[in-house]
């Protein structure tokens, strides 16, 4: 018999352990094997019971709160400004908004680690620095006299990429240069993958080039085909990256494919910016049609479509919707069903252009970069307020830091294992039905079949053998014993099909003269 | 208006003196973790991989017979010892961690068949072809003058002289008595020079005979009319017998011993005769030797085996025994030595660091979980093989599948329902008697 209350707390449990469960368990009706069957049904009830030991840990073990912002009486939240704001909060927080004025160099971008303890800007005009965001300890600032472009960070704080004038380089946290990448040419926006280790860049020439950083290696370099663009941002649910053209279409890239996997027509005049939601399933886009549009990618549709300026985007940990526009900022929030509407808004001194907004991790905090320098103010509710510490640790120590990155660098994840649906790996094939596979299907696994048959490396052979015609010949030998079975199927399909069009054409009195069937 | 920002206190977050550990917070979230599966997948490849590398399953060799190793067993009080008999009537005692033997029990004239030890692990009892069982007292392992107790042991306490020579032998788990296989199947009481009870059943010889380790009065035999007995102490009479259709088939057939009119599972996989069967003392796997030179270890409810062991140097394996820490395999075979091998082929012997062996069994467990993906699969399953046994698996298999097709094409060409399905289980008991 258990009481009211405990009933009620077992409900809530539930509900928190369906975020734990990671979608619905596999339909095991589909197998045959029943040895395999019960031990699935074993493991699905273990999810089960690792699901609620999860949500009882976050509801009492998790040792910080969500920030939030409540106003009282006829106040709304976008009317409140950041004085008030920072007047009502603790001293810690006190130093969080602060704008930092730095007029000759250009508008800056920005760009925070993963863990939102540090921070890199770079000035239009060539200023960079990193700076402790802790400690507000400035790490390292130097001057490299030339265009920068855009800033990002590898896989810690140790590295940082920068996109130049003519190349982008890889800087130390000394400030030392250790790489000029000249294979990117002059790289418009750089974006690392960090499962991958991979370095994304787009440049002038709308090429999309691929770096692994860890060996060197140049794994993919595309011609996008669409022109030039400086709108790429990667999806960090799956790691695909999204380039966004003047022509209103999204693209969507993987490593190992020319052609990109999906195209959206998202907008009427040039895309202007795209940001992906952590979560995986929500994408916005702004346009110079002055449209922001939320899609769903799971499903590529249209979810709301909102008449709003916006030139920057960017979605912080917990969902929010960051705008920049000129120089006001704008920050929407979820009000159920992704029905985003506005939350808080900010404006800059008039004058100052807004150049980049960007959400730091773990902390409620967005970094604002403009062209009189930096600024960043306090959005309450925007960030996760527990760390996890073997994903992102604030608190990191060096001997942490390093172990992170052995670990990290054994997990590298392949560029071939990017796909538009990561956690397809390891599920049941759904068993085929006994209908023929469609079309698509067929073609699907013709590709498949070609792309493994490609991939094989035959043996380097000595002594004169190894001419490159011979070895040409072997690979294209290769692809078209991959491609045979599903040509054959092709020619299979085709006699009945000539058959049944002959019967039709000919007229009732010549009929007894067509090719009767086989008996 | 109500103001809440997160902010975090860095002494909260991080430990006050260098002699404290290092603060570790968890938050569970999916939305933290992108791309779980793909590192977890990378992580079994990687996992599969070095298990490979770190496979290195071979101990060593115990060298000292002079004739094949035809049987072995294992003394449930010492970890660290086994007697193995010869063909030529020699029985020794070796130490497993310097493989050397310890002591030797001269007497027998002929070969060795059997060999036992009761359950207190104080009397070892052996018997052979020269138609005599000899009882011996095993001296102490812990004594590290191994002069002193020679002189004790190379006599035998007791022999017992009987009309025809003897296949087998086993002691009663939980008792006294002690049953030896051969033209009949004789109980035994130590205190007595003849057998206290004979059981027969049919005209062969019985080549086998183990008593139930949890029934104390339960035994099986097996004959060489392709027949296995069970037999009942109390009832002094047979309880069940069952005919397989095949001798030697290389197959390995589990039985519950309530239900004997079909096989609750077959483990296909050697080429040849299997000659020796021991379960691990956890009675999850067991581990086979066979006449195709090949030591093979196969989970309990598996119809494959997990490992095989072979060297160029083994020859036909006589007789294997699981140790009773489930961590070692010894095999006995042809070419007068024994062989120890680890279980688990990869596993680190030793006191391993509580972190270490989170990690290794966290491995193990993201392999599990991956098994049927292509890529580790094909990298978990490959064993080398050698030539004569691969080329006999395939020769096997094509021979199967022709007569599987053959049957498939009969049943395809018949009435519906007039060719019944027989399981496999099944199809190799001819029947199963009272």
């Amino acid at each position: 018999m258990i009481s009211a209350t405990q009933q009620k707390i077992a409900d809530e449990l539930d509900v928190r352990a369906r975020k734990y469960l990671r979608g619905d368990g596999a339909n095991l009706e589909t197998l045959r094997d029943k040895k395999l069957k019960g031990q699935l049904v074993n493991r699905e009830k273990l999810y089960g019971q690792s699901a609620k030991a999860a949500a009882k840990a976050e509801k009492w073990l998790l040792p910080s709160d969500e920030g939030y912002l409540e106003p009282e009486g006829l106040e709304k939240t976008w009317m409140i400004k950041q004085e008030s704001i920072v007047r009502e909060v603790d001293i810690s927080s006190f130093r969080k908004p602060f704008d930092m004025i730095l007029p000759d160099l250009g508008p800056y971008k920005l760009e925070y680690t993963p863990s939102g303890r540090y921070m890199v800007m770079g000035g239009r005009k060539g200023h960079l620095a990193m700076i402790d965001m802790l400690n507000m300890n400035l790490i390292k600032e130097f001057q490299v006299r030339e265009t920068v472009r855009d800033v990002v960070f590898l896989q810690n704080e140790q590295f940082f990429a920068v996109a130049q004038k003519k190349y982008p380089y890889i800087y130390n946290w000394r400030g030392t240069e250790i790489h000029c990448l000249k294979e990117h040419g002059a790289a418009l926006k750089l974006q690392f993958l960090d499962k991958h280790f991979l370095l994304a860049s787009v440049n002038k020439s709308a090429q999309l080039h691929y770096q692994d950083v860890s060996t060197g290696v140049i794994v993919a370099n595309y011609r996008t085909g669409l022109g030039r663009t400086d709108v790429m941002q990667v999806n960090p649910y799956n790691a695909v990256i999204g380039l966004g053209h003047s022509a209103g279409k999204v693209t969507m890239w993987k490593p190992t494919s020319a052609k990109p996997l999906v195209t959206m027509l998202c907008h009427f005049g040039p895309v202007t910016d795209i940001a992906f939601h952590k979560g995986g399933h929500l994408m916005a886009t702004t346009g110079m049609d002055h449209k922001i549009k939320l899609w769903d990618i799971r499903k590529f549709g249209l979810l709301h479509s909102y008449t709003a300026h916006a030139q920057m985007l960017d979605f912080s940990q917990k969902g929010m919707l960051a705008l920049g526009n000129k120089s006001h900022v704008h920050i929407w929030r979820d009000s159920g069903n992704q029905d985003y509407k506005q939350y808080m808004s900010h404006e800059m001194v008039k004058g100052y252009q807004l150049a980049k907004v960007c959400f730091r991790p773990y902390e409620d905090v967005l970094g604002i970069g403009h062209s009189m320098g930096l600024s960043s103010i306090i959005v309450p509710g925007a960030g996760e307020p527990n760390f996890d510490s073997w994903v992102a640790n604030p608190y990191e120590t060096k001997k942490q830091r390093r172990e992170k990155e052995v670990h990290a660098l054994i997990d590298k994840l392949q560029p071939e294992t990017i796909m538009l649906e990561p956690t397809k790996i390891g599920t049941l094939k759904p068993r085929r039905t006994k209908a023929n596979p469609t079309k698509k299907e067929i073609q699907e696994e013709m590709e498949s079949a070609i792309d493994a048959a490609k991939n094989i490396t035959f043996k380097k052979k000595t002594k004169g053998r190894n001419k490159p015609s011979k070895r040409t010949k072997k690979k294209e030998e290769g692809v078209f014993k991959a491609k045979r079975p599903f040509l054959e199927q092709k020619t299979e399909e085709r006699p009945f099909k000539r058959q049944k069009k002959e019967e039709v054409e000919l007229p009732k009195a010549l009929q007894r003269f067509s090719r009767k069937k086989a008996q | 208006m109500k103001v809440k920002v997160i902010s975090r206190s860095t002494e909260e977050f991080t430990r006050e003196r260098s002699q404290d550990l290092q603060k570790v917070f968890r938050n569970y979230d999916p939305n933290l973790r992108t791309l779980e599966k793909a590192v977890e997948y990378t992580r079994a490849l990687n996992a599969a991989k070095l298990e490979k590398i770190f496979a290195k399953p071979f101990i060593g060799a115990m060298d000292g017979h002079i004739d094949a190793v035809s049987c072995m067993t294992k003394n449930p009080n010492h970890l660290k010892g086994i007697f193995s008999g010869s063909m030529d009537g020699d029985i020794r005692l070796w130490d497993l961690a310097t493989r050397k033997t310890v002591n030797q029990f001269p007497g027998h004239q002929g070969a060795v068949r059997g060999l036992t030890t009761s359950t207190d692990g104080d009397r070892l009892l052996s018997c052979g072809t020269d138609c005599t069982v000899r009882l011996w007292k095993v001296p102490v392992l812990e004594m590290t003058d191994p002069n002193e107790s020679n002189e004790d042991c190379s006599k035998p306490l007791a022999v017992y002289v009987w009309k025809h020579a003897f296949w087998a032998i086993d002691h009663q788990w939980d008792g006294n008595l002690f049953a030896t296989a051969g033209t009949q199947v004789e109980i035994w009481d130590q205190n007595r020079s003849e057998p206290i009870n004979t059981f027969e059943w049919g005209k062969d010889t019985t080549v086998s005979v183990r008593f139930n380790p949890g029934e104390p009065d339960l035994l099986a035999t097996s004959a060489s009319d392709r027949s296995i007995a069970i037999y009942d102490l109390r009832m002094s009479s047979p309880a069940r017998k069952l005919i397989m259709q095949a001798n030697e088939d290389c197959n390995c057939y589990t039985y519950d011993g309530r239900k004997l009119n079909e096989a609750k599972l077959v483990h296909k996989d050697h080429v040849s005769a299997v000659m020796d069967i021991d379960y691990s003392p956890t009675g999850r796997e067991f581990v086979t030797g066979s006449y195709d030179r090949t030591v093979r270890i196969f989970p309990f409810n598996g119809g494959h085996s997990r490992e095989i062991y072979h060297t160029k140097r083994m020859q036909r394996v006589f007789c294997v025994r699981f140790s009773c820490d489930a961590s070692y395999v010894i095999s006995g075979s042809d070419d007068t030595n024994l062989r120890l091998w680890k279980a688990k082929a990869s596993e680190q012997m030793g006191v391993l660091l509580p972190r270490e062996k989170r990690k290794l069994e966290y491995l193990d467990a993201v392999k599990e979980r991956y098994q049927h993906l292509t890529d580790v699969k094909r990298i978990v399953r490959h064993r080398h093989l050698p030539k004569p046994v691969y080329k006999a698996a395939a020769l096997r298999r094509t021979m199967i599948e022709a007569e599987n097709k053959k049957d498939e094409r009969r049943r395809a060409h018949s009435a519906p329902g007039s060719i019944p399905v027989q399981p496999f289980r099944k199809r190799r008991i001819i029947k199963e008697l009272e």
